[in-house]
């Protein structure tokens, strides 16, 4: 990872929207999307060999795969959301933004129901 | 310099030249086609955001979402 390119990449980007603004701003919205696009496929990019370590000590210590896999699918909704619902308030779109978390909050919801019910379940096993 | 980093450089130049053109077409009267010309432009480059944000979608479900 190369974190010097990273924070590169956002102070000149920075620097190019604070002077883009004033002449077009909707240039300078798209600049910004661009920039936090490119940072956050170099961040994901490099998460992979975490994710592959994490599997492997998952996989080490008996757990059960499908909760890593939910896990993991929770933390890409996560993502996705986040740096949606963050340009939308960028751009002065705050009701789009709370729109965007709602849809991000209830799509975790769905892939926990699942683990809710193992729970529940474990639950009705210890006090029946 | 990397062709993410050139993309950003390349939206900003674009950026730039739009509004220079945009004023110089509005000083001398033709305001419809100066509005037209912003248009096409902002189209042009957010075809290019696209692209890459496209790009981050298919990292994002090739690490994440495909286990």
């Amino acid at each position: 990872m190369h974190i010097l390119q990273l924070v590169g990449i956002g102070l000149t980007a920075t620097v190019i929207i604070a002077v883009l603004r004033p002449q077009a701003p909707q240039f300078a919205m798209l600049v910004g999307i661009l920039a936090g696009v490119i940072m956050l496929t170099m961040v994901v990019h490099n998460m992979d060999k975490v994710l592959s370590t994490l599997g492997d000590l998952a996989s080490a210590a008996k757990v059960n795969h499908g909760l890593l896999t939910t896990v993991l699918k929770i933390i890409g909704i996560a993502y996705i959301v986040e740096f949606a619902a963050q340009i939308a308030r960028d751009a002065k779109e705050t009701a789009l933004a709370g729109r965007i978390e709602l849809a991000g909050k209830v799509g975790i919801v769905i892939l926990a129901i699942p683990i809710i019910t193992d729970v529940m379940e474990s639950l009705a096993h210890l006090f029946p | 310099m990397t062709p993410e980093v050139r993309a950003v450089f390349q939206i900003a130049g674009i950026g730039f030249l739009v509004a220079i053109l945009h004023t110089i077409l509005k000083q001398s009267g033709k305001e419809e086609f100066a509005n037209w010309m912003t248009f096409v432009g902002f189209v042009a480059v957010f075809i290019i955001v696209i692209g890459y944000v496209d790009h981050l979608y298919g990292e994002i479900q090739r690490v994440f979402l495909s286990q």
